[in-house]
């Protein structure tokens, strides 16, 4: 009992790691280690059955006919709404616990000192793993310029933070497959990484608010946080139940209409409005998700929706990618840090952007 | 004592006062908490993501909402 105690003393403290202190964070390592993979084995297994067991369920315990429209309705909405959720929850959870390992404050370290180009890409890059709310664009701005990031680095972070987020890439995966889910991932990427770098090419800074320009901070202001593994899962698991916890009816209620488009909606319903062949769906797409805000969760069954329907990968992109990463109110919150003529910089050459983006798919796919 | 509370408004930062407020009335202890939403007033503290909450000039912690037990140490040392 008293040697527990003082592993556990010890293990908290944690200030000076002896040999002994050593070992059992690699024993604990390796219980963690070992849990994870039971934990993944057993969602692996669960998630093989989903399909069967959809069937099962809708034409033997439901007793509905095969290739009914009530049937492939049910079978579809049964099979998708726990495969989404898994895998949401799954990457959630990883998510989570890889964003333990980057702080603002760590990406800005990181960001400061890097020229323009391979700074755009890693700015982009970073903006995937670190966490990041709309509410909290503005002093992260504020602390990428004071820390000496280019102003079009920082531009790349903004863009890519909310519009390459886990949620649309999993949701995506989950309804229309890896190479959809890939796609966005890239060129948002993309998007962010030439966005960004257009913006610095232009010398917008002296169309920052003044006091911006003259704000002097030495150096921002960090909590040591030293976190175990055991902490670092703990914060996966908040993860998993902030953002599934809040996302999961959006995802259920896309899903019933996916399901019911599925069943019962005639294909190329949508072709003539945003089907290929109509050059002006793209802009018009950009343009309705401009003032559009909705998080990926919200806007990724409507577009699931939208491709059922017959509508062109590309028009349907970009139409996600404005709605996501041009939102009103990141512009209004913008604006107390940016003069106009750089937030319409910023809308216009992020919205040429998607529209090169949609243009592209379509013409290709 | 003196308890500051940065954050531009957002749910988490509205989570972050009120943490702090229960916190102080489980605690009993006296301090007045004010929040901070002015961007400028928030960078020249150098803290750059928020919500952040400052027990007497000290920041105590910075881009998260502090739980209930975390203010409670803070408040008793």
């Amino acid at each position: 009992m008293e040697l527990l105690n003082d592993i556990n003393a010890e293990h908290e403290s944690k200030a000076q790691p002896t040999k002994d202190t050593l070992g059992n964070t690699w024993f604990s390592k390796a219980k963690f280690l070992f849990a994870g993979l039971a934990g993944l084995v057993v969602w692996y297994v669960v998630y093989r059955q989903l399909l069967s067991f959809s069937q099962y369920f809708t034409y033997n315990i439901l007793g509905l006919t095969p290739e009914s429209h009530l049937g492939e309705a049910v079978e579809f909405f049964v099979y998708d709404t726990p495969k989404v959720l898994m895998l949401l929850t799954l990457v959630v959870f990883g998510v989570g616990i890889i964003r333990t390992f980057f702080t603002p404050e760590r990406t800005r370290a990181l960001l400061a000192g890097k020229r323009e180009s391979a700074g755009n890409v890693l700015a982009a890059m970073l903006g995937i793993v670190t966490p990041f709310c709309s509410c909290s664009a503005v002093p992260l701005f504020l602390g990428f310029v004071t820390a000496g990031v280019p102003l079009g680095v920082t531009f790349s972070f903004l863009i890519s933070a909310p519009m390459v987020n886990e949620i649309a890439v999993v949701l995506l995966y989950g309804l229309l497959g890896w190479k959809v889910a890939a796609l966005y991932l890239g060129t948002g990427l993309l998007v962010a990484i030439v966005a960004g770098w257009v913006i610095g090419r232009l010398g917008m800074e002296k169309h920052m608010e003044d006091w911006v320009l003259e704000l002097r901070a030495n150096g921002a202001a960090v909590v040591e946080e030293h976190l175990t593994w055991s902490d670092r899962i703990k914060q996966g698991g908040v993860a998993v139940k902030d953002i599934v916890g809040k996302v999961w009816i959006y995802v259920i209620a896309g899903i019933a209409v996916g399901a019911a488009i599925h069943g019962y909606v005639p294909e190329n319903f949508m072709a003539s409005i945003m089907g290929k062949d109509a050059w002006w769906s793209v802009p018009a797409a950009v343009l309705v998700g401009i003032p559009m805000y909705s998080n990926a969760a919200g806007i990724v069954p409507v577009i699931y929706a939208l491709l059922g329907k017959g509508a062109a990968l590309g028009t349907v992109l970009a139409f996600m990618m404005s709605v996501i990463a041009l939102s009103l109110p990141e512009m209004v919150i913008l604006r107390k840090v940016l003069k106009p003529q750089l937030i319409a910089t910023f809308i216009g050459v992020v919205g040429i952007g998607i529209l090169l983006v949609g243009y592209l798919f379509n013409l290709i796919i | 004592m003196n308890i500051l509370v940065l954050g531009p408004g957002c749910p988490k930062c509205t989570e972050a006062e009120k943490n702090v407020k229960t916190a102080l009335q489980e605690a009993g202890v006296e301090a007045s908490v004010e929040k901070i939403s002015d961007f400028q007033e928030i960078a020249q503290m150098g803290v750059f993501s928020t919500p952040a909450v400052v027990i007497d000039g000290e920041i105590k912690c910075v881009g998260k909402v502090p739980s209930k037990s975390e203010v409670i140490d803070w408040v008793n040392l």
